[in-house]
């Protein structure tokens, strides 16, 4: 049982750190974006690793990952399974229009020293006063929001399942984002807490990555509308990343409030 | 996806003044694989702006099942799908239908009337997508003016799913 808490305790920091902080990348795979028929289903596949999208370092934990359906209500994750390197389950899609599966991670990390050694610390809010001794010196408080999310749609696209919660950065799609093909151009917004998230870097970098020696990264910036466009040079899985930071925390203690989003697209052939 | 060769025909026939007729032959190849399914095929006349003028055909598995039957597949006809095919509520009548044979498929549409109805004249493409279980895909266009003036065939030509694609207009 050792093993395992300490598994998991690895896993909760992985979790808290902002994607920028670490080569790794969280990502979640679905094995379809677009369905069809009487009875749709698809199985979904999500990890924290180097490669995209092999599972090879660590699973997401199921308990972050919340399922919108297309009227706006949860849907519930079936057949959830954590392996030792993913986690996996599937989406029974109900209902006509888009779905987005989303992991959203938060919580605080410190840096402190109490008798000349330096500690850290992560959690909630609620147990940041609790945790950290009063003799802590030199505390140093930051807050982490990160999102990963991808998206299948049943039938039409549909927007209703799309809809920003307004905290941290959030991806809001001009094109849709079950709509996206080779060699056509798709636009898409950022926000930082449902505002207009403006001159950030995004990147892009298409699945299968074992199997070539360039990274390939696209880069782009938002222009003032906090909008980005990328052209889809091939088909694929597509990782859409960006991450900021500011001081907007809503925990007094924390300086430092670090923001990334990353999305799973596929982009299919012509 | 191939361009059109564009022949003028030489013969001159007195043909009676009714509405304007599109008529379309799909060539469906003969495959010689180990394992063959009939392709789902969806017909359609597309804009300039790629929007859909009309839905003429599509042919998927009819056979019954849980999960719908074919209409689990159709996102396979890619193009088709997001050009319009998600929109529709299969079956549509007079468009949707059983996979066809290898062999050529003679569809003949008539202007006012159900699935082509009024199409307003101008530029259009007659695409033809063919997707295949185990299989590959293609998509072939067939550009084309609307109304023709005179007795006008077109066609474009596939090269692994699809075979030849004859656009026959009448005015």
């Amino acid at each position: 049982m050792i093993k395992h808490s300490m598994k998991w305790g690895a896993l909760a920091l992985a979790l808290v750190l902002p994607l920028s902080a670490q080569a790794h990348k969280m990502w979640m795979v679905p094995s379809a974006t677009n369905v069809s028929g009487n009875d749709p289903w698809v199985t979904v596949d999500a990890a924290v690793s180097n490669d995209l999208f092999y599972p090879d370092h660590m699973p997401v934990a199921l308990d972050r990952v919340t399922i919108t359906a297309p009227d706006g209500q949860t849907a519930k994750a079936e057949n959830a399974l954590t392996g030792q390197y993913r986690s996996t389950f599937d989406v029974h899609l109900t209902q006509p229009g888009t779905y987005k599966i989303a992991a959203v991670n938060g919580g605080l990390f410190a840096n402190y020293e109490v008798d000349g050694q330096k500690k850290r610390w992560r959690g909630d809010a609620a147990d940041l006063s609790k945790q950290i001794p009063s003799n802590a010196k030199n505390v140093e408080v930051s807050e982490s929001i990160s999102r990963v999310e991808t998206f299948v749609t049943n039938g039409k696209p549909s927007n209703g399942a799309l809809k920003p919660s307004g905290k941290g950065l959030e991806l809001v799609p001009v094109t849709n984002v079950t709509d996206l093909a080779s060699g056509e151009a798709a636009t898409f917004q950022l926000l930082i807490d449902g505002k207009p998230a403006s001159n950030l870097k995004v990147m892009a970098i298409a699945g299968e990555t074992r199997y070539r020696n360039a990274p390939e990264e696209i880069d782009v910036t938002t222009d003032k509308d906090g909008k980005f466009n990328i052209t889809w040079p091939h088909a694929g899985m597509y990782w859409v990343n960006a991450s900021t930071q500011d001081d907007k925390s809503s925990i007094k203690q924390a300086k430092v409030r670090r923001l990334s989003y990353a999305a799973t697209l596929e982009v299919l052939p012509q | 996806m191939r361009r059109i060769s564009l022949t003028l025909p030489a013969l001159l026939l007195a043909t009676p003044a009714v509405a304007a007729d599109l008529n379309v032959t799909v060539q469906i190849p003969q495959l010689n694989v180990a394992e063959y399914h009939r392709p789902y095929t969806a017909v359609w006349v597309e804009r300039e702006d790629h929007s859909v003028a009309a839905q003429l055909a599509v042919w998927y598995a009819q056979k019954e099942s849980k999960e719908g039957a074919g209409t689990k597949w159709l996102p396979e006809l890619r193009q088709w799908w997001r050009r319009g095919g998600r929109e529709l509520q299969m079956p549509v009548d007079g468009v949707s239908g059983a996979t066809r044979p290898a062999g050529d498929q003679k569809l003949n549409f008539h202007e006012g009337k159900a699935p082509l109805g009024d199409l307003a004249p101008g530029k259009y493409d007659l695409v033809v997508e063919a997707a295949r279980e185990t299989g590959g895909r293609e998509v072939v266009r067939v550009p084309f003016t609307w109304p023709a003036t005179a007795p006008q065939q077109l066609s474009g030509q596939g090269s692994t799913e699809l075979g030849a694609v004859k656009v026959d207009l009448a005015p």
